[in-house]
């Protein structure tokens, strides 16, 4: 049966959303509403909400001061490059993992996902040093692999969990029908599992976008995306909070844009094998 | 041609044994059903034939080419699943001629073949549309399309008709019985259904715990059983199988008699019974008849005549179709 919901509860419920939702989003609205104010406007006590002088003197400013662009061509390329190679690897490894389980493979799992436990400062000196004489400090090459490096063991989960879903006999009709092992993935797998692999990629240029640590750490001007781009705004010459608020608000609008699209997909990919 | 011998086949999961030294011939054009109770190892049977399992030992031959192992893609047997196992993404089309885009065939050459499975199998509508539109009858075809357009050397059957309702399991039993006849194609088939077996076998295999129990022709199986276990799994109602002390004259450690055997009657001679429940099927009653010392022993009779629960009757066994079993279980033959 059923649960019945009383009207009175519903309308409770729906309330507490909406106010938990407000509550989350109102950084997000204040730091947007903060960059059309002028810099005086900005540090008013009481703060006013609403801008008195509206204006878009701070991201014209932003962008002659510190090339947005530039940042944004760099956040893009180490996203969607560290995406693309990142499937190019996760999605054979979590092929055997899910379909040719070896004794050890859950161990192996559970291992790769350990290494997300770790803080990452602890490994910042080595990697530090790594990058210093490979040359790889501040190129793009060099955030790219250490940004593809970090997500793997997320990719190969999620894609392991959707591929898990696939049932096996389908594959192994495939199989009866003469598909060797490359047709197979391509002609039977790839195709049932692209919900998954695109929720994967937009996830993994989600977190690669939001990504501060390895990038404000390895990068200094020539590969510096857009997180950097954000950070040089809280500088020591005082505080901008307008311009803080332009440059964030430019840097988190394209992932918002791509997030709002695709909030269908990405809640699929989340909740994914948690229910038949 | 499509020959398959199987020479001492043994398939073993770490230290379980789950086939243990099967060897069988399943003849060119025959109709053979593998039949056991769940777990007997008849699934695993069928999938080390169509190379989706390894074996742990012996020869698998087609066609007396050695295919143990080739992988599944160059053994030329085709295999329809009891899941159905269509490609969901793909149209009736698609999956029908899936198998002979991957034996890269040109593409009118396809179009033709899958056509005429199409019609064979009454599919030619549905042609277009993607398995997830179809029932579970056209689906279950779709499979079987699937199968036939590659004209292989053998079809393997892994219960194709379980996850169907029974009315239409009767129908697609008739159907795959009459298509395999036509096309003449060695067909292996499993299933846990005695019915379905002994309706389109031309030849039974009964594998209990991962052991050929004994093979032959249906009424072979029915009319002499090897042993215990073949003589409880074939026939339904099952054989009524006695023991003890009734047993002893008949020089027998258990006697069988099938339900169908036994004569009933108000009056006659033999064991002294009550009814304790009468299954009035139409066509035939069954009885299921209380014996003091003997235990519960199963009757049929015709459906016209007219016995109730708590009735006393008596039940002769027709001496010319006793079973008699020695201690291993074995039939004792003579």
């Amino acid at each position: 049966m059923a649960r019945a919901i009383s009207p009175q509860k519903k309308w409770t419920f729906t309330i507490l959303a909406w106010v938990v939702a407000l509550i989350l989003f109102f950084p997000i609205l204040w730091t947007i509403l903060t960059a059309f104010k002028t810099e005086g406007d900005a540090i008013l006590f009481p703060p006013a909400f609403l801008p008195p002088h509206w204006t878009l003197e701070n991201f014209v400013t932003v962008q002659t001061r510190s090339d947005y662009f530039k940042h944004f061509f760099n956040s893009m390329v180490i996203s969607i490059g560290s995406s693309l190679i990142g499937l190019v690897i996760a999605v054979p490894a979590a092929w055997s993992m899910a379909f040719a389980p070896a004794k050890r493979t859950k161990d192996i799992l559970m291992w790769m996902l350990s290494t997300k436990m770790m803080p990452a400062v602890g490994v910042l000196v080595p990697i530090y040093l790594i990058f210093k004489n490979l040359g790889l400090l501040d190129t793009l090459t060099g955030l790219t692999g250490i940004m593809t490096l970090i997500n793997l063991p997320i990719m190969v989960w999620m894609l392991y969990t959707y591929f898990r879903e696939i049932p096996v006999d389908i594959l192994e009709a495939s199989r009866m029908d003469g598909a060797v092992l490359w047709k197979e993935i391509v002609y039977v797998l790839l195709p049932m599992a692209i919900p998954g692999i695109a929720s994967t990629m937009l996830l993994n240029i989600i977190l690669a976008w939001n990504e501060a640590f390895w990038t404000l750490n390895l990068s200094a001007a020539n590969a510096a995306p857009l997180t950097a781009f954000i950070a040089s705004y809280s500088s020591p010459e005082g505080l901008f909070w307008a311009k803080l608020s332009a440059a964030s608000t430019l840097a988190i609008a394209p992932i918002l844009v791509i997030g709002w699209f695709s909030q269908k997909q990405l809640v699929r990919g989340m909740t994914f094998g948690a229910v038949k | 041609m499509g020959k398959i011998v199987l020479e001492n086949v043994q398939k073993h999961f770490g230290t379980v044994k789950v086939i243990s030294n099967v060897s069988l011939t399943v003849e060119d054009g025959s109709f053979v059903v593998f039949v056991g109770p769940s777990g007997c190892g008849k699934s695993t049977l069928l999938r080390l034939i169509a190379g989706l399992e390894d074996a742990t030992g012996g020869r698998i031959l087609i066609d007396g080419a050695d295919v143990t192992d080739l992988p599944p893609t160059k053994r030329g047997l085709s295999m329809v699943f009891q899941s159905y196992a269509l490609y969901p993404h793909m149209s009736v089309r698609g999956n029908i001629g899936f198998g002979l885009k991957m034996a890269g065939m040109p593409k009118d050459e396809i179009r033709k073949k899958v056509d005429a499975a199409a019609a064979t199998l009454n599919l030619t509508p549905y042609l277009d549309r993607k398995p997830r539109m179809l029932s579970g009858g056209q689906r279950q075809r779709v499979a079987i399309g699937r199968a036939i357009v590659r004209e292989p050397k053998g079809f393997l059957f892994d219960e194709p008709l379980s996850n169907l309702d029974a009315a239409l399991r009767v129908n697609m039993r008739i159907e795959i019985a009459r298509l395999q006849r036509s096309l003449g194609t060695t067909a292996i088939y499993v299933t846990h259904d005695q019915v379905e077996a002994m309706t389109m076998a031309d030849k039974i295999v009964v594998l209990n715990a991962g052991s050929v129990e004994q093979v032959g022709s249906p009424l072979e199986l029915y009319d002499r059983p090897a042993n215990l276990f073949v003589a409880g799994f074939i026939g339904s109602p099952k054989m009524n199988l006695i023991g003890g002390a009734t047993a002893e004259p008949y020089q027998a450690a258990t006697i069988g008699i099938r339900p169908e055997h036994l004569i009933v009657s108000r009056d006659g001679g033999g064991w002294a019974g009550t009814i304790s429940v009468a299954e009035h099927l139409g066509s035939d009653t069954f009885l299921y008849v209380e014996v003091p010392g003997v235990g519960l022993v199963t009757a049929r009779t015709p459906g016209e005549v007219s016995f109730h629960a708590g009735e006393r009757v008596m039940l002769q066994p027709d001496p010319a179709r006793l079973h008699r079993f020695d201690k291993q279980g074995q039939a004792i033959r003579g």
